[in-house]
Order: C-alpha cells, then sequence, then structure tokens
C-alpha cells in the first residue's frame, strides 16, 4: 500500500494556533501521513511554525515546513502543488485560507474545523471540501476520531 | 511579510469576516471587480478570500481584502492607477473571453437548427 502512494503530496495547512488541539492534530496526522507513505508539508504562519518546532526540535514528526503566504504564492505560480490538502480551521479567517486552497490548488481538500464554534463555521464552508468538524478544544480526542475515519 | 505592510495604506475595516469585507466594498466603492483567489497585486500579495473576492475602485485607491490568521480580514486602500488598471484590463478580458464563449455556443446551436420543415418533421 505505501509503495503505491510513493510520491504524492499532502500539504497541512495550520490556521491561528490559538487553539491548542491544532498542534497536537498536526503531528499526529503528519505521523499518520507519512506513514501511509506521503511526502508531507506543513504550512503555518512564522508563529505557528515556531510552536511546531519547539515541540518537535529534531523533525521527527515533521520534516518539511513552510510560511503559508509562500506556499500560496507557490502554488499559484505553478512551483510546486499536492494531492491531499488538510487546511485546520477554527475562525472566518481559517475558513478564507481554505476557500482559496480550494481554489488554487487540485489537491482533494479536507477542511478540518474545530473549536468552540465548529458546527457554525463548519456549516459556512460552500466550496469543495470534504468537512471534518469536532467540537473540541482542548481535548483532541473528537477531532482524532473524525480524522481516523478518513480513508488515505 | 507582504509588501503590502511596508506601503502607504489605509483600513476601512478591521478584523472583521471575510463577508463583511466583501459586502463594505461592494457598498462603498464605484467600480467593484471580482477576481479568482490567489491574483496577484503588487509585488507579492495573492489575493486570500472565498470567491467571489470583491475588488473596489474609487478615485485613485483601489480597496481589497487582506486576510491574516490570527487578526481576520482588514479592507484595506491603496492608491494605485496602476493596479486599478490593470483590474479593468482583466474584467475587459473576462468580458471578451465570455462573449466569445457566447458566439461559439449560438453558432453551435444554429447549426443544430433544423434546416427546414421537413428536417424538422423528419426529427
Amino acid at each position: 500500500m505505501e509503495h503505491m502512494r510513493e510520491g504524492k503530496k499532502a500539504l497541512l495547512v495550520m490556521g491561528c494556533p490559538e487553539v491548542p488541539v491544532q498542534m497536537s492534530m498536526v503531528i499526529y496526522l503528519t505521523h499518520k501521513l507519512t506513514h501511509a507513505g506521503y511526502d508531507v508539508t506543513v504550512a503555518g504562519t512564522d508563529a505557528a511554525v515556531k510552536l511546531l518546532k519547539a515541540a518537535d526540535p529534531e523533525s521527527y514528526y515533521v520534516k518539511k515546513t513552510a510560511d503559508i503566504d509562500q506556499t500560496i504564492s507557490d502554488i499559484v505560480e505553478k512551483k510546486t502543488d499536492f494531492d491531499l490538502c488538510f487546511a485546520f480551521m477554527h475562525s472566518d479567517a481559517g475558513m478564507t485560507y481554505g476557500a482559496t486552497f480550494s481554489a488554487i490548488s487540485r489537491a482533494k481538500l479536507y477542511a478540518l474545523v474545530f473549536g468552540k464554534n465548529a458546527e457554525v463555521l463548519g456549516e459556512s464552508i460552500d466550496y469543495p471540501a470534504e468537512k471534518i468538524v469536532a467540537k473540541a478544544t482542548h481535548n483532541p480526542n473528537p477531532l482524532k476520531n473524525k480524522i481516523d475515519k478518513v480513508v488515505l | 511579510m507582504s509588501c503590502i505592510e511596508q506601503m502607504k495604506y489605509r483600513l476601512y475595516l478591521e478584523r472583521t469576516s471575510f463577508k463583511d469585507a466583501r459586502d463594505y466594498i461592494e457598498k462603498n466603492c464605484e467600480e467593484v471587480y471580482y477576481v479568482d483567489p490567489g491574483y496577484k497585486i503588487f509585488k507579492d500579495y495573492y489575493i486570500i478570500g472565498v470567491p467571489p473576492v470583491a475588488m473596489g475602485v474609487r478615485g485613485t485607491e483601489m480597496l481589497f481584502t487582506y486576510v491574516k490568521p490570527c487578526h481576520g480580514t482588514f479592507v484595506m486602500g491603496i492608491d494605485s492607477e496602476e493596479e486599478i488598471a490593470r483590474l479593468r484590463e482583466n474584467e475587459k478580458k473576462k468580458i471578451l473571453k465570455s462573449a466569445k464563449k457566447g458566439k461559439v455556443a449560438e453558432v453551435g446551436a444554429s447549426t443544430a437548427a433544423p434546416a427546414s420543415f421537413g428536417d424538422l418533421w423528419k426529427r
């Protein structure tokens, strides 16, 4: 199975890092995708990438990180693209970034919606994306259980 | 950081939702154009947004949405005749493209139409 996915690329897009479940789910999902044979890049703001690097100092889980706006630029300029894209979002701004990736990339998009307003935010998504919605802020398990149901 | 933050800009809405920012542009600009997410303005800013992304013109000023993951959406205004001209040019191209498509569809429809009443009856 792993052999079949050789050369497949996945992008994880982090939103604002203020909600605790995001960082643990980014590391968890990166681990899961890497095991499934994907070449994983995690994109985010400077603050989000710093938090990630502090949690994984030897890049044991996350091998590649990128600036979120630079990633958008690279996709628009056709320097890179991905097969899968997981956009983490708990705010309107995160949802807006998800819409942008949906429009510019050929990747299959998963909208990972969490936080206390997850349901309302999930309903506002009207662009092509598979929605994974869980009202999770401190406890990662509701979101983790839904991520585990995604067939990779 | 995008070059936009180093330019001389005005902020009309701060830390709002994308929808409210779009509404502001639509209601407060003399001309409104719609672009796709990823539309490039100035040197290095690619518009982030939920389609249709509204961009406005008010005098010599271009109004657009600027999204930051931790701070929400802003409506920014920057004086730029060059960018306004590019927006208008972009719109002209879109109209031409859709007009051409319409013409092709019309031609296709007329060739498919029956040539005589006999043809019509056969059908």
